[in-house]
């Protein structure tokens, strides 16, 4: 079965149509990865799968159901989501205790105390932690933190956008072996939407290149370690990435 | 010869309410007109030690150093009157967002007229003529058209290329580039770089580049600094980057994953094994 | 360890110690602000006046004493007598209890219900917002004393008219800020996540965005504090607000005014009473913007 199936997707923001019908299969396990730069829709894509972006046609079916437009309680124990900000995507005013509580509140799921403990330590932060304030602590902790609160449902599907862009080149490699070691525990489906093609490299199965709204080519992650994409424009990517980019100019 | 820019034993510090903590530990190193870069993570004391090269340390932050020169000239000693003129004229800085540097009520072209005359007197067409030379340099295609435009009408790359003419345009001997491109998409990233590369080379300036980004800046500097917790932990030629010695480099190298990534787990920095964290 | 420690350790184990932590650092913030501590003291001392008024008085506050009438400051009236021969020193204490009875209630009232709706207004936007922000403009397009006095008019002076008549002029402007506030919280990643997890509006409202607005609602309270006093004299100083006898500060100065030029203490004891209240209220509002402003949290 799919985790995730996106048919003949448009998503608008009021007047502005930013994804131009995207279809795409993501299977039960399997970590996809959306590639593009600023504007290419790829967040966008991730926003209405979340149910944050209600203005779209076309079908997004979660593991065999079609989703409707808006917020559903049945959606959030399936499927959640990782932003890119550690520092804005924490209440500032809450304890990591009740940011993390906060879920299991929401759907009347009992014995809170043991099951934030666990989480916690899934995510590899100390129990000491539990009653400090986001202030508290460093972006990855803060990333941490983040991602535990998208387990506390025990989803199958987590959407992750961004998740190690705001954070220093040695947090980012914790927080993708952390992200890696959970989809291996917990058999878990992975869409991240991203710029850096070695984080793909890293995390992914697939990837999807986007641009302008529309999906340009989806391709097995092998050729891109094989640097081996077929379309003009991911390869141009690439080769921005690699530090190319220059030599197309006719510079340095 | 002697260095363009000489400095020694910098030193940056903030109060907070359990006493002054430096943010920048005693950092020495001499800037011929070449290319150097500074980099390291946030926290590192990067960004400060760029501000403080150009006295833009607000009061209560305090910056001394055994030696601050730049072409000869104490930095020190100079009242804010005399930084001004030097800032823009001579040391120039281009920051991380173009969107906080730019005056969303003025046109670009006035803005770069601007920075022209404040320092130069130049008859109006004149600085026309420059103004529109300089937004070609940068490579902006229809600079007449551009130069007419407000900031929020131009895109982040666009932005970044317009504050680079601005920062140029006087001639500087010596630019400070801090993150110029960490707002801006991979692909224009490598543009706004091979421009300030190109630039730079072409008028024989000197080039301080600050990155947290270890391959970027190897890439476009003859030497870098790798800098940790306020301290110089490294200092090696761009090309040699590879074999660098202390831990914490070797650290960073290792926990970037690459397009070829073939390890399963990305090694992770043991900040136990120096001291200063 | 002490309960210094116990307050401000790194790791708290409990939700209460940690919430005690932020508070006691608030507490501490606080207290290295001199003018903000003058302005907690002179809101204590009225606290602590309201409460003891009964001990503290020399005299009864209604009592008339017609031989010693309009007497000047002395050993035994502190603040001379005024035209019915009342101990002024005794009202001016009595009446603090009815000054501290309105601020409470006004704030009680209007910060929660201006609170609420621009919380609801800003986060559903649409319609909703059109509405609500409308009737608040409509509020807010009139002049505070003059909507008041057209309140109590209606509803017949006293005491209780005054402060309901307050409390609906005041809330308009808290509304606008909630609303501010919440638009910007609204759109935040933290607001999305609990979204998410599917919380409804209601709790997002209440558990999420209303305690973000609460600062700055507690220091623009604090400030409006002072002019909520003064429009309560406002009102007494022109008989539609405390009724005689009753000892508030607003009507005594009203009854001291036929005396002014002869007998200066009738009107300017009280008047004295409402300018240091005021100030404190400001002191201390200002003390707590500095504290409690979210770009000053975590240093």
């Amino acid at each position: 079965m799919s985790a995730i199936r996106l048919d003949n997707l448009s998503i608008s923001y009021g007047d502005t149509t930013v994804v131009h019908g995207v279809t795409l299969d993501i299977a039960e396990g399997e970590s996809f990865a959306l590639v593009g730069e600023s504007g290419s829709g790829k967040s966008t894509i991730l926003r209405a799968i979340a149910g944050l972006a209600p203005e779209w046609t076309g079908t997004i079916e979660l593991l065999g159901r079609a989703r409707s437009h808006g917020v559903e309680r049945a959606v959030a124990a399936q499927c959640q989501m990782v932003f890119q900000d550690p520092y804005g995507s924490l209440h500032p005013r809450k304890t990591i205790d009740a940011t993390l509580s906060e879920p299991l509140a929401i759907h009347g799921i009992g014995n809170r105390d043991k099951r934030v403990e666990e989480v916690l330590t899934a995510v590899g932060l100390d129990r000491r932690f539990r009653f400090r304030f986001p202030h508290q602590l460093s972006g990855g902790q803060r990333q941490r933190v983040a991602i535990a609160r998208a387990l506390m449902l025990e989803p199958k599907v987590l959407l992750l956008d961004e998740p190690t862009s705001a954070l220093d080149v040695s947090v980012q490699a914790e927080i993708l072996n952390l992200l890696k070691r959970l989809r291996r525990e917990q058999g878990l489906t992975y869409l991240v939407v991203t710029h850096n093609l070695p984080v793909v490299s890293f995390l992914c199965d697939r990837l999807a290149v986007m641009r302008h709204g529309r999906i340009v080519e989806v391709a097995d992650v092998g050729l891109l370690k094989r640097e081996a994409l077929v379309e003009p424009y991911s390869r141009e990517l690439l080769a921005a990435t690699e530090g190319r980019g220059g030599v197309l100019d006719g510079a340095a | 010869m002697a260095p363009m820019l000489s400095v020694k034993n910098l030193r940056v510090s903030f109060p907070t309410h359990r006493g002054r903590v430096e943010v920048v530990k005693g950092i020495s190193f001499d800037l011929g007109r070449e290319r150097l870069g500074i980099v390291g993570e946030s926290g590192s004391g990067k960004s400060m030690t760029g501000r403080a090269i150009l006295k833009l340390i607000r009061k209560p932050g305090l910056v001394t150093a055994d030696r601050l020169e730049f072409d000869g000239i104490d930095l020190r000693s100079q009242s804010d009157r005399q930084m001004r003129a030097i800032r823009g004229a001579r040391i120039s800085m281009v920051m991380q967002d173009p969107k906080f540097s730019l005056n969303p009520v003025m046109t670009i072209g006035e803005q770069i007229a601007e920075a022209v005359v404040t320092h130069e007197k130049l008859g109006r067409s004149a600085v026309q003529e420059r103004m529109l030379s300089m937004l070609e340099a940068v490579r902006i295609n229809d600079p007449k058209r551009v130069a007419g435009l407000y900031p929020h009408e131009v895109s982040g790359g666009m932005g970044q290329r317009i504050m680079i003419a601005m920062m140029l345009i006087p001639g500087p001997e010596l630019l400070i580039a801090d993150e110029p491109t960490s707002a801006l998409d991979v692909s224009v990233q490598a543009q706004v770089l091979d421009i300030i590369d190109n630039l730079v080379m072409a008028k024989g300036m000197g080039l301080i580049l600050i990155s947290h980004d270890l391959n970027l800046v190897s890439r476009y500097c003859d030497r870098i600094l790798v800098m940790n917790a306020g301290t110089v932990v490294e200092e090696c030629a761009a090309g040699q980057l590879e074999q660098a010695q202390h831990p914490y480099t070797r650290g960073l190298l290792a926990a970037m994953p690459v397009i070829n990534e073939t390890r399963d787990e990305l090694p992770v920095l043991d900040r136990s094994q120096w001291a200063g964290t | 360890m002490s309960t210094r420690d116990w307050l401000l350790e790194d790791s708290p184990h409990s939700r209460l110690q940690a919430n005690a932590g932020r508070a006691y650092r608030v507490f501490t913030a606080l207290l290295r602000n001199p003018l903000s501590v003058l302005g907690g003291v002179i809101i204590l001392i009225l606290v602590l006046t309201a409460l003891l008024a009964p001990w503290l008085a020399p005299y009864s506050a209604t009592g008339q004493d017609l031989a010693n009438r309009l007497a000047p400051p002395s050993g035994a009236h502190w603040m001379g007598t005024d035209e019915l021969g009342r101990d002024i020193f005794s009202r001016v204490i009595w009446g603090s209890q009815i000054t501290l009875t309105i601020v409470g209630l006004v704030a009680l009232i209007s910060a929660p219900l201006g609170l609420l709706l621009g919380a609801v207004a800003g986060y559903f936007g649409g319609w909703t917002d059109r509405v609500l922000m409308g009737i608040t403009d409509i509020f807010l397009s009139m002049p505070k004393l003059i909507l008041a006095l057209a309140f109590v008019a209606a509803l017949g002076p006293g005491i209780n008219n005054a402060i309901i008549a307050i409390a609906i002029t005041s809330w308009p402007a808290y509304a606008r800020i909630a609303r501010a506030e919440t638009l910007t919280i609204r759109s935040s990643e933290f607001i999305a996540a609990v979204q998410m997890q599917g919380a409804s509006p209601f709790r997002v409202i209440v558990g999420h965005v209303l305690p973000l607005c609460t600062s700055s609602m507690i220091i623009r309270v604090t400030l409006d504090m002072a002019g909520v006093i003064l429009t309560a004299a406002g009102l007494g100083f022109i008989g539609l607000g405390a009724q005689p006898p009753l000892p508030e500060w607003g009507a005594m100065i009203s009854r001291g005014r036929t005396f002014i030029l002869d007998q200066w203490w009738v009107a300017t004891m009280p008047g004295f009473a409402i300018i240091i209240v005021s100030l404190g209220f400001c002191f201390l509002g200002d003390g707590l913007r500095d504290v409690l402003d979210p770009k000053s949290e975590g240093k």
